[in-house]
């Protein structure tokens, strides 16, 4: 030891080479988020006669690697709300507990008045708009989802923009590409959510599980899955197990499993 | 004696340390790959007659070549009662960066409705218009990334309609177009509107034809027009499309309308 208690605790760099200032972080720029690290992959849902059905998987990535396989990314708030988060972990997990200390401000303040899913979108929205507005974002796209003021079956979207769209589909990230034209199908207008089943709906949003699965890299098939009515409140079913897989087209494409040619 | 026996920082050679201080701050700055803006597509029209004034908009939103939504509204009523826009009277279109588009759209309103409860009488066009150029303005350096028309019925009830770049310079004109086939509509606005490249047949030879002169169109007439902007925007640009709203300002108040474009 010296006499420098600055350099104390500290490697050395006639042992251990020259250490990397930029580690330090002891008066430089703050640094903001500037990429996800562990990341969540898409978040399906799709509204139905008198509710809504969300799910996304249960992985957690580190870039490429499977890194963490029982991350619960669909977050009841209440009986009629809930989020299903894509994007960073770790700023779902900030997001999460922001919206635990908003329920419990809640219901201090205003007894008998549960804040409903379309005003949780709001407070989303803007807590988003803010973070990107301060160049700081949060690395998450989410599905919010529940009942409105009317008791009416509700599904909007928030990004890390802070861009905020509603449709009766909805997919983030990969899914948007892969599984949003599938459930289309079902319903691709406001006036035909009055048709689809509660049924056709969960069947709908399985089988596009099962396609993700196939070909998003970045998936598992242990997920979670939720229907929300004015019912039933939020069922929501953590470990799942994707059912009825057929690997039977791998066979004839190059890059699935052994190759023997 | 004493004094060189404590070694000043500052100073003495690098072999006092077991590190260097100098490095103890982050000397490197880091560049910021986070982009805070998008576009989110879309094209939005505004014409005005004698006594009325149209605002329309596709209602397809995008982000790259995805269809975030076939119903996202881009045209607003600014300064009505309440959420559901009853009793304003003046529109406003905003059509680029979407989350910008909402926080913009949310900010004019407030500034609406403060007016008339502090005046006690409603915000004239003229004066809705200025401050819309001035909050454009205010965020010169981190701009609201939208393209702005505004529209309403100015104090001799005559229709009124303004445009906006990003920051906020805005005139007066009689129609615009704005967004991502804004070059594909002005050019057919300006022949068919304001009637440039037409000319009185039989008026003259060369340069002693007569231009035709603009005058203001009937409602049935530009309504026909709007639609017709908006089904060809729709054939030849991809981030145009699924449907038509347009809102109608008269002296009755703020009419809806909706027509269904191609969804491909």
């Amino acid at each position: 030891m010296n006499h420098l208690p600055q350099a104390w605790g500290r490697p050395r760099d006639d042992i251990y080479g020259h250490y990397d200032p930029s580690h330090l972080q002891t008066a430089g720029p703050n640094a903001h988020t500037q990429q996800p690290i562990v990341t969540g992959t898409s978040v399906l849902a799709v509204k139905f006669k008198d509710g809504i059905v969300i799910a996304a998987d249960n992985l957690a990535s580190y870039g490429s690697l499977a890194r963490f396989t029982h991350v619960h990314r669909l977050r009841p708030f209440n009986d009629r709300a809930l989020v299903g988060f894509g994007g960073d972990i770790s700023d779902m997990q900030y997001l999460d507990r922001l919206l635990n200390s908003l329920d419990v401000n809640e219901n201090y303040g205003s007894p008998g008045h549960v804040l409903n899913a379309q005003n949780l979108h709001t407070y989303l929205s803007k807590v988003m708009y803010k973070r990107r507005s301060d160049m700081n974002p949060l690395w998450n796209s989410m599905l919010v989802v529940g009942l409105d003021g009317d008791d009416k079956p509700f599904l909007s979207s928030v990004d890390l923009l802070g861009t905020t769209f509603s449709s009766p589909t909805l997919a983030t990230g990969f899914g948007g590409h892969l599984a949003q034209p599938l459930l289309r199908k079902l319903a691709d207008d406001e006036s035909q959510v009055k048709d689809v089943t509660r049924e056709k709906a969960v069947a709908a949003v399985q089988e596009c599980m099962k396609v993700l699965f196939y070909r998003d890299a970045r998936s598992l098939d242990s997920y979670s899955i939720a229907v929300i009515t004015k019912e039933g409140g939020v069922e929501l079913k953590e470990d799942e197990q994707l059912e009825g897989q057929s690997w039977a087209f791998a066979d004839t494409i190059r890059g699935y499993g052994t190759q023997v040619n | 004696m004493a004094s060189s026996l404590i070694a000043d920082p500052t100073s003495s050679s690098h072999n006092l340390y077991s590190f260097s201080p100098s490095d103890q701050t982050a000397s490197d700055i880091r560049q910021h790959s986070f982009y805070p803006y998008t576009d989110n597509g879309g094209s939005t029209l505004g014409i005005t007659g004698n006594d009325f004034a149209i605002l329309a908009g596709d209602t397809r939103s995008t982000s790259g070549y995805s269809i975030n939504s076939r119903y996202a509204p881009k045209v607003y009523r600014i300064g009505g009662e309440d959420e559901t826009g009853e009793g304003a009277h003046i529109v406003l279109s905003l059509v680029g960066y979407a989350a910008d588009g909402t926080a913009l759209q949310e900010r004019l309103n407030t500034v609406v409705k403060m007016y008339k409860y502090q005046h006690g009488k409603r915000m004239t066009v003229k004066a809705c218009a200025q401050r819309l150029a001035t909050i454009l303005y205010s965020k010169r350096f981190f701009p609201y990334y939208v393209q702005a028309i505004l529209a309403g019925l100015d104090e001799d009830g005559r229709g009124a309609l303004y445009s906006y770049d990003p920051v906020g310079s805005y005139e007066r004109e009689q129609c615009r177009a704005a967004g991502a086939a804004a070059s594909l509509i002005m050019p057919f606005l300006d022949n068919q509107v304001n009637f440039k490249n037409q000319y009185m047949p039989g008026s003259g030879e060369g340069h002693d034809l007569h231009a035709k002169q603009a005058e203001p169109l009937p409602r049935q007439e530009v309504e026909r027009l709007v639609k017709d902007a908006f089904t060809s925007a729709t054939e030849r640009h991809i981030e145009v499309g699924d449907g038509l709203q347009m809102l109608i300002v008269t002296a009755k108040g703020v009419e809806e309308t909706f027509y269904p474009l191609k969804r491909d």
